[in-house]
Parts: C-alpha cells; structure tokens; sequence
C-alpha cells in the first residue's frame, strides 16, 4: 500500500482523488474485515461524503491539509458524531455521539478521511484486544496470533493495508505495543501533547492519543496534525502543534542513547537480539551507547496496577444506565445501575474496577493509592537522572513476539507483564515510539522502543528514522 | 502464600461499585484480584515519607476559560441518547434515598 | 433551651455563584429554563468529556474568601465519588484537603463572632423530580432528571460549630446572605434554590463534651431554619432526658408538619474515596489576581450600616429598621446622596425602604440625582408625600425627569395663594377648632392639613400647610 505521505501527494497533484482512495480502502477492508474483526463500524457513506468535499476542496484550489484524501482507522474509545462509539464494550452498544473529538475535528481540517473504528480491548483494559465485547482482532501478520492491546484493530487496520494511518491510545503500552507485534511504527506522545477531549477515558493522567503508520514519516505527518493545545483539556500543554516532520531527517550523530537494562530483563531472546542490533545501527550512523540501570522502573508495574485502575473505577462509574447506552431494568435505580454495570461489563473491566475501588477505599488509600502516587514522582526523577547520562533510552518495546490467542487470558498478571516495558513512560507522562526492527521467533516483527523526556518528540523520530533505514525499510 | 484479600472484602467493594458478583465470582475475583495486589505490596511496603504526589508532570497550573456561553446541545440530541425519557427529562427507576 | 442545656450549631451554606456560565464548561447558568436546554457533554458527563474551570467562578470564590477574613490557598479539585442519578460522572468535582478558603469568621450585628472552617469551590448536581406517591421521595414510582443545574458553580462555606441559638443561627445566615449578595457572588435567592442550608445540630449540658449531631439538610429559608433547629433541638434534649440516645443521622425538615424526620439510614457510611481530579490542574492565584480582587470588593454590609447609621442622629426604630433594608437592597447609596444634599435622612431612608424597593428589578431607571430632585420637591413643599412617591415609582417605571414626571401628572404646585385662600376658607368654616388650636392646641394642626388634603385632593404639602396656619396665628 502507498503511504500517507504519497497519497496526499497524489491528491493534491490530481494524480489521483480522495473518492478513488476511500473506494480502494473500503475494498480492502470488505475484503478482509470479516476474517480478522479489525473494524466494528465501517462508515462507508460518511468517509465516501467526506471524500467527496475533500476532492471538491481540491478542485476549488483551497488549501489543503497535509493528509489530503488519506483514509484513517480510528480507534473505537474515540467520540465521533453520529457514528457507533463502544469502547469494546456491550454498555456503549448503539451509542451515537453527539459530539467529535477535538484529534477528529484535527484529522478532518488535515483533509484525512475517517474510514471507521477499529476493535480494542473493552475500556482499553488488556494487552491482546481478547476482552473486547466483539470478539478478539486477529494479527493480519499470522491470524493465529494476537495484534496485541488495547489498540489491536488500528494496529491491525494499518498492517493489513486497510488504511496507511490509524490513531489509537496508549495508556500503559497500548499503542507501542500493538505497533510492535504487528510491525509497525507506534508512538505515545508526551503527556498532554494530544487533547483528550472526546476520549473516552480509561486513566486520565496516563491517556494519550498516538498515530500507527507503516512509516515514521507518515506517523511523524499524523501526529504534527493532531498534535498542539485544546482549551477543551485542562490538562493539555500550551504550546500549538511542533514541527516533527522536517526533522524526521535530522540524524543521530553525537547523540546519547541509554540501553537501559530494566528495559530488557526479563524479555525473549529474539527481542533482546533485536535491540542490541538496533543500537549497533545506532552507533553506526555516529550515536555513542551508554549503559544504564534505571531500578525505578521496576515499580512501575505495581504503580501503574494501582494507579489506573483506581482512576478508572471512577471514570467508568457514569456507566449507569441513565442518560445512554445500555439499560437493565431494576425494581430502583441502585438496582438497575447494578443490573446494567454487571451485564454490561466484561470481566477484565470488573475486575480493575474492583481493583481500583479498592485502593481507593478509606482505610487502604494511603498504602495503595498514595503509594502509587510517590512512586510516580520517583520515576519521572529516574527518569530526569537518566536523561543527564544521555539524549534518548533505548529497550524492548514488549518481553515476547505476537504471542497465541488465549496464551495469557487464564492469569491476568501473565497479560499485564506485557507492559513492563512501556508503563515507565506513561507513568512519567513522557515520550516513546516503538520502530519494527528485524523479526524473531517464527519470522514474526520485533518493535524496539526509543524514549524521550517530554517533548522530545522530534529526536525519537529522527532517531527512528535511522533505524528504519538501517532495517531495510526506508 | 494466602491473598491479602478476603472474600467480605471483595463483596463490599463490588456493592460500592454497584456489581453484582455470583458466587464463583466473588472466590475467582478474590484469588485473581489477591494476585495483584502482592505485587502491588513491594510499593506498600516502601519508606516513602519524603516523596510529594505529583500533579502534573510538567506543572501546569491556573488553566482557566473566560465566563463565556458556548451552544448548548439541542435537547432532542440528547434525550435520543436516553433509555427512558419523559417530559423532556431522564427516567428512572424510583430513587431509594436521598443524596448523601 | 430547656434549663442546664447548651445548643450547639455548625452551618453549612452552599451558595450558587452568579455566573454567565457554568463551572466547568460554557452552558447557560440560569435558573428557571427548559428541563435539559442548558446541557453539553461536559455537564451531562457524556464519555471523553473534561472539565475546564471557569475563572469567574475563581474570582467570586476569592471575593467570598476576602469577605470572610479567610487565608486564599492554592488549591487543588477532587473527586467525591458515588453513585446517584442527579450526577452526569456518579462523582462530583469539590476540594478537598486543600480548599481555596480556609479559616475565617463573620461577625454578626449582635456583636458575636461565627469562625469559618472553609469555604471551597465544587460543581451543582442536577435535579430529579418524582413520580407516584406524595411527590416526595419515598413511595415514588419514578424519578425524572433535569441536568440543567448540572455543573453550576458553587461555593460550600463551613461554620465552626461555634452556634448557640437558633436566632444566632438566622443572624448568621442572613449576615452571610449580605454579605455574598454584596460581593456579587450570590443572588440570595433562598426561594429559588441558589443559596441552600444544612445544619449540625446537638446538644449537650453545660460542661459535658460536645453530643451526638444531626444534620438537618437542605433548609430553605431563614424561617425554616430558625424553626427546624429550635424543634431538633427540645426533640434531642427530649430524647435524652428520656433516657435515649441520640443517634448520629442526616435528617429531614418537614414545614407543613413543623418536624424533623429520619431520612433513610444507611447500613454503612458512605465511602467517598476522594482523590484529586485528574482532569484538572491546580489552582495557585498569585498576588496580583489575589490582589485585583480585593481591590474589587466595595464595602461589607456591617460597614455599610455603620456608614450609614453614623449619618441619622437619634434615629427612631422604624429608621433602623429601614436602614438595615436599604443596605440589604443595596440602596444605601442613593440615601447617602440624598443625605449630603441636605434631604433629611428619615425622608431619605423611608423614601428608599418602600418606595424604591417595591421596584427593585427597575433601579437603574433612577439615578441618584434624580432621587435627591424629587425628595427636594417634597421637602421644599412642593409635592405631598403622595405625589413625590408617585413621581418616583413612575420614573422607576418608565424613566423620566422628576419636574416633567411631576409636570406631565398635573402635580402642580400649589401655589401660596391658592393655599391660603384654602386654609382661610377652613378656618371660617371651623372656628371651634381654630380657636384651639390659636390657644396652642398641635394637635389640630393635623385635623386641619387633613381637611386640606380632601379639598385639594391631596396635592397640598403638609409643610407647606402648617406654614400657613402658623403665619395664621
């Protein structure tokens, strides 16, 4: 499939139009949408109207966005107007919202055409996309393996040539991850880079809305789009949207790059060859490696298991049956909020909710919850120390390659151990981007993961540029 | 080793969160939930009375908006959301209690 | 208090901030408009919706604080989480362990000081209406939710539990009530819901610790308050003589019955598992915000009062009384005004006690000069009472000058002449009584302006006539 970066060209050029393009995607998403459940709603009438306005825009000589014509998966946690949101959950089935959210209204104004949302894990809780409501998504790479989670359809959308971008959210891993196993370039941006208005919220201080492409051009090009401050989010930063594609070629000469041995512990063989390998490339194109231990960053499976849980059982409490979305009656209204929230949740959502109540409950507040709080403070000054010993971090995106359906659903500690890797970063509110280099066990992709402090955004793309070439990739 | 967590324990926070557990439930998400959480006690157990809770990790503070009306939802849009609407509020059921 | 027992009263006031728009995002802030009109998915709670603090609603909480002597913190949001229909999240945004007022106090007019504990920032809930059974809660088939109110911004000021009868604690209320009308933070509008009272009551026998205390919620007029904690008050001390204990409950205030009644009890407290909002950042006003507000506030009422009474010299209670109406209506300006124009400050304050508060949505009509020219007239004579009331109630109306007003309505003066001839006419008329009066008899004075007033149809000026007669003499 052509990339974004080369649609748009075409587009704009009048090499080719954005109705052609949709039509295109629509085909290959009818294609293989059935056998590996990437999309939960295909909105054929709207991306082609929408497709329709862009060409007429183009015509018209009017100016245009940087992904002109370019058809995009959106994750389904992401609020568009009349349009079907679940979330991957039976509470939100049928649910149209009245609203979009601000990185929608982004992608629209860049000339993108919304083909879509795409499956994920029910709230965004797990690491497989296997607690989805609507069944798992299959890896197009090997359908016998996961695309990994919570944001395994827009992974799997862009890896099976669907669409060339796709947005997706990462709370502890969740777009890194899936980037990862299913060979694509995924990136967390730095807390508060991206508007969260329209997301439906899992953890409201570890939430991002990231880009997946094929390439780290067409990622860098998606994120620059939807990137910059919302007055809709207290919480996003000040500053408008950075330059990141014209440095995607800034190389990594003099730089400092920290492999960072808790960032590798623990993960298989085949990974831990592909990150060595990758800081060889690194230092090959004039990057000096240094060796590092972070020991911090080994709380932060435990943190993060506190941490967002806790959040999100009060995030997940307006799920009630009242204003939308599903309702079972109940002989009051305590009972029909409780008869709704049982038959309406899946059992890993149950389960962090319980989790998170409980390390909020009076008495266990201060042990757990508060706990967790100091912890984060003390990663975001790991990572502070660190980034005085180099520029940028490298390790493991994920311990193992795209693992087998229901390989870790019988103990949930086996599937959160996915995200040891990824979780330092969102607990610090940082920067990270996961770039496929080389395959491992079975021919199957590797993703190594470059970190960087807040707003770093630029270097991890020219760092990933890099490393892209030197894969073979370019 | 035995679960941190007891079975009252896990029934009192499910009510708090209006779930309604079976049984097999409760005794699964005890062990499961139990799990976790000795895992989450390496943090429990930390000295950590020097360390502050940080707000937001780059210090964002006194973001504002001016007292400025914005449009509204229609109220058509938003009662076609509710399970049970009737002039022009959202039903439901009888509430038990006042509000605490 | 029944003999050897001491009352113990804290208050909690919430009171609606008199914003355009709501705390957390920009729908209307009104009260009164079509169920479910003003609502967006911030305020309905919708999924991916986030809050974003409305800085005047900051700018009115910090004049409260100023108001009320309290230390402005930076502060921070939390979430107070549970479950009820009334709430879009099933949480509600307030402040917790590091409100923006803490510490304070408010005298009253009686010379006693209330504390303050704290007064912080927090979002309204909506409203639910129910259906089936006595329209009250209990015994309703359904309930019905408006989120209009959704979202309006509030401040929640807590009293020391420093009350000691239930007048003080009206006092209080209504000291609080100027006070936050004043600032411009508040309607006032008990009636109407935007300031709302719940109290702790409890007694004990002087000497003991502190009792057990009810609360006593959502108490809606000041007359109610009075009455509901004089009656939880003698219901404890009953109770307790009885034998029994009393137990630690919220409780219910019934108007029509004149009683306080158990509200449902729960098995357990409720466990609100606070923590801070994640979706918002703090709030650290610096100096110069702090200071901008400061600057703002215009005087308290006690020292509005204290300006004002300083100007009456022996003032009659019926002065004091509409003293403390002018300034609660705020009209002490215009009385000022009048007074430094050398009207005197009886006329001035009865003039604005009545007058211009029977038609107190239309002041801006009335400037002050215009309400010193009128009272002029009708000190110099040339309008009766009657008339000048007229003027000025018509120009609260539709505008105006008060000579063309008085001119357009006929008010003409009365011209000496014609007046004369009027009071001579009567004395002729009533010897016996002019006589009397001659040998020094006041009190006729009045039976003759009264006989004037019915022949000119009560445009002569009583002044005027008394001039007249005594010229007479």
């Amino acid at each position: 499939m052509r990339s974004a970066a080369e649609i748009a060209s075409d587009v704009k050029s009048g090499a080719s139009s954005a109705v052609s393009e949709v039509t295109q995607a629509l085909a290959v998403i009818r294609a293989r949408n059935e056998d590996l459940n990437v999309f939960l709603y295909v909105d054929e009438e709207g991306a082609l109207a929408t497709a329709r306005r862009v060409d007429e825009r183009v015509a018209a000589g009017d100016d245009l966005g940087s992904l002109v014509g370019v058809p995009v998966a959106l994750k389904d946690n992401l609020c568009q107007v009349g349009v079907p949101t679940t979330a991957g959950s039976r509470i939100l089935q049928g649910w149209l919202p009245p609203y979009n959210a601000t990185v929608i209204d982004r992608v629209l104004a860049a000339g993108a055409v919304p083909m879509g949302k795409t499956n994920m894990d029910e709230f965004a809780m797990g690491s497989s996309t296997e607690t989805s409501a609507y069944g798992p998504t299959r890896n197009p790479l090997d359908p016998s393996r996961v695309p990994g989670g919570s944001s395994g359809g827009s992974a799997a959308a862009v890896a099976a040539d669907m669409t060339p971008i796709a947005l997706g959210s990462d709370t502890g891993g969740s777009i890194r991850q899936p980037a990862a196993l299913c060979g694509l370039v995924g990136v967390k941006p730095t807390y508060g880079l991206v508007s969260r208005y329209g997301l439906i919220a899992f953890a409201s201080s570890l939430d991002q809305i990231g880009p997946f492409a094929k390439n780290v051009t067409d990622a860098a090009m998606l994120l620059e789009a939807i990137a910059g401050h919302d007055p809709m989010d207290s919480t996003s930063l000040p500053e408008p949207s950075p330059s990141l594609v014209a440095h995607v070629g800034d190389g990594v000469a003099g730089k400092r790059f920290g492999l960072v041995r808790e960032l590798v512990e623990g993960a298989d063989d085949d990974v831990v060859a592909s990150v060595t390998r990758a800081a060889d490339a690194l230092r090959d194109a004039g990057a000096r490696i240094v060796d590092l231990s972070v020991p911090e960053f080994r709380l932060g499976l435990s943190a993060y298991y506190l941490l967002a849980p806790a959040e999100a059982s009060s995030n997940l409490a307006r799920y009630d049956g009242v204003r939308y979305g599903l309702r079972i009656d109940g002989e009051d209204v305590a009972a029909m909020n409780e008869a709704t929230r049982t038959a309406g949740f899946g059992a890993e959502v149950k389960r962090r909710i319980m989790l998170g109540t409980y390390a909020l409950s009076a008495g266990y507040y201060d042990a757990y919850y508060g706990q967790a709080l100091k912890v984060r403070t003390q990663m975001i000054d790991a990572f502070r120390r660190a980034y005085h010993e180099a520029d940028l971090l490298l390790g493991a995106t994920t311990p193992s390659v795209a693992f087998k359906f229901g390989a870790k659903t019988s103990n949930p500690m086996a599937m959160y151990l996915s995200d040891v890797f990824t979780i330092p970063t969102n607990l610090a509110g940082e920067a990270a981007i996961s770039v496929p280099f080389g395959t491992g066990e079975g021919g199957l992709p590797v993703g190594v993961q470059l970190l960087g402090p807040g707003r770093s955004e630029a270097q991890l793309f020219a760092a990933s540029r890099v490393l892209e070439v030197a894969d073979g990739r370019s | 080793m035995s679960s941190p967590l007891r079975r009252e324990d896990v029934a009192k926070v499910a009510k708090l969160a209006r779930l309604a557990l079976s049984e097999t439930e409760l005794d699964q998400f005890t062990e499961q939930l139990g799990q976790v959480l000795e895992h989450a006690n390496d943090i429990a157990a930390l000295k950590l009375d020097d360390v502050v809770a940080t707000a937001h990790p780059f210090g964002l503070i006194n973001v504002v908006r001016e007292d400025v009306l914005r449009e509204s939802l229609s109220r058509d849009v938003v009662l076609a959301m509710a399970p049970d609407a009737q002039d022009g509020r959202f039903a439901v059921p009888r509430i038990m209690g006042e509000a605490p | 208090m029944p003999e050897g027992w001491e009352l113990v009263v804290g208050l909690e006031v919430h009171t609606e901030l008199k914003t355009t728009t709501k705390m957390f995002c920009g729908c209307l802030n009104a009260f009164g408009s079509e169920a479910n009109t003003n609502v967006c998915p911030v305020c309905l709670g919708l999924p991916g919706s986030l809050p974003v603090l409305n800085v005047h609603a900051v700018d009115l909480a910090m004049a409260i604080g100023f108001a009320l002597h309290s230390t402005i913190a930076s502060s921070t949001f939390h979430r107070k989480n549970y479950f009820y229909p009334d709430m879009p999240k099933d949480f509600q945004i307030s402040q917790y362990d590091l409100p923006i007022n803490s510490g304070g106090y408010l005298d009253l007019p009686d010379g006693s000081r209330v504390t303050i504990e704290r007064a912080h920032l927090e979002e309204d809930t909506g409203k639910s209406t129910h259906l089936g059974g006595s329209g009250r809660i209990h015994g309703a088939d359904r309930s019905l939710v408006d989120y209009n109110r959704s979202g309006v911004p509030l401040v929640e000021i807590v009293s020391g539990p420093d009350i000691r009868s239930s007048a003080q604690a009206r006092a209080y209320a209504s000291e609080l009530r100027g006070i936050l009308i004043a600032t411009g933070a508040s309607d006032g509008r008990m009636e109407e819901g935007s300031m709302r009272m719940d109290a702790n009551v409890s007694v004990r026998r002087f000497g003991d610790p502190l009792g057990t205390r009810c609360e006593i919620k959502n108490l809606n007029s000041l007359r109610s308050l009075q009455r509901a904690i004089d009656y939880e008050a003698l219901r404890q001390v009953e109770l307790i003589e009885g034998g029994g204990k009393v137990r630690q409950e919220t409780r219910h205030w019934d108007e029509g019955l004149g009683e306080t009644s158990t509200m449902r009890v729960k098995e357990e407290a409720e466990d609100y598992r606070y923590f801070r909002e994640p979706d918002l950042v703090d709030l650290a006003p610096d100096e110069a915000w702090q200071e901008r507000i400061r600057a703002s506030l215009g005087a308290l009422p006690a020292e509005r009062r204290a300006v004002l009474l300083a100007r009456l010299s022996n003032p009659a209670s019926s002065q004091l009384d509409a003293l403390e109406v002018v300034v609660d209506l705020g009209f002490d300006s215009f009385v000022l005004a009048a007074i430094d124009a050398s009207i005197e400050a009886p006329l001035a304050l009865a003039r604005a006690a009545n007058e211009l508060a029977a038609s107190i949505e239309n002041i801006a009509n009335l400037s002050p000069e215009s309400f010193i020219a009128t009272l002029r007239m009708e000190q110099d004579g040339e309008l009766s009472a009657t008339q000048a009331k007229t003027v000025l109630l018509e120009i609260l109306e539709h505008g105006g000058d008060p000579r063309a007003v008085a001119s357009a309505k006929g008010f003409e003066q009365l011209s000496s002449d014609s007046l004369g001839a009027t009071v001579a006419q009567l004395i002729t008329q009533h010897p016996e009584e002019w006589a009397r009066y001659r040998e020094g008899d006041e009190k006729l004075a009045q039976f003759f302006i009264g006989q004037v007033m019915r022949l000119t149809s009560g445009q002569a000026n009583g002044r005027a006539v008394i001039a007249e007669l005594q010229s007479r003499r």
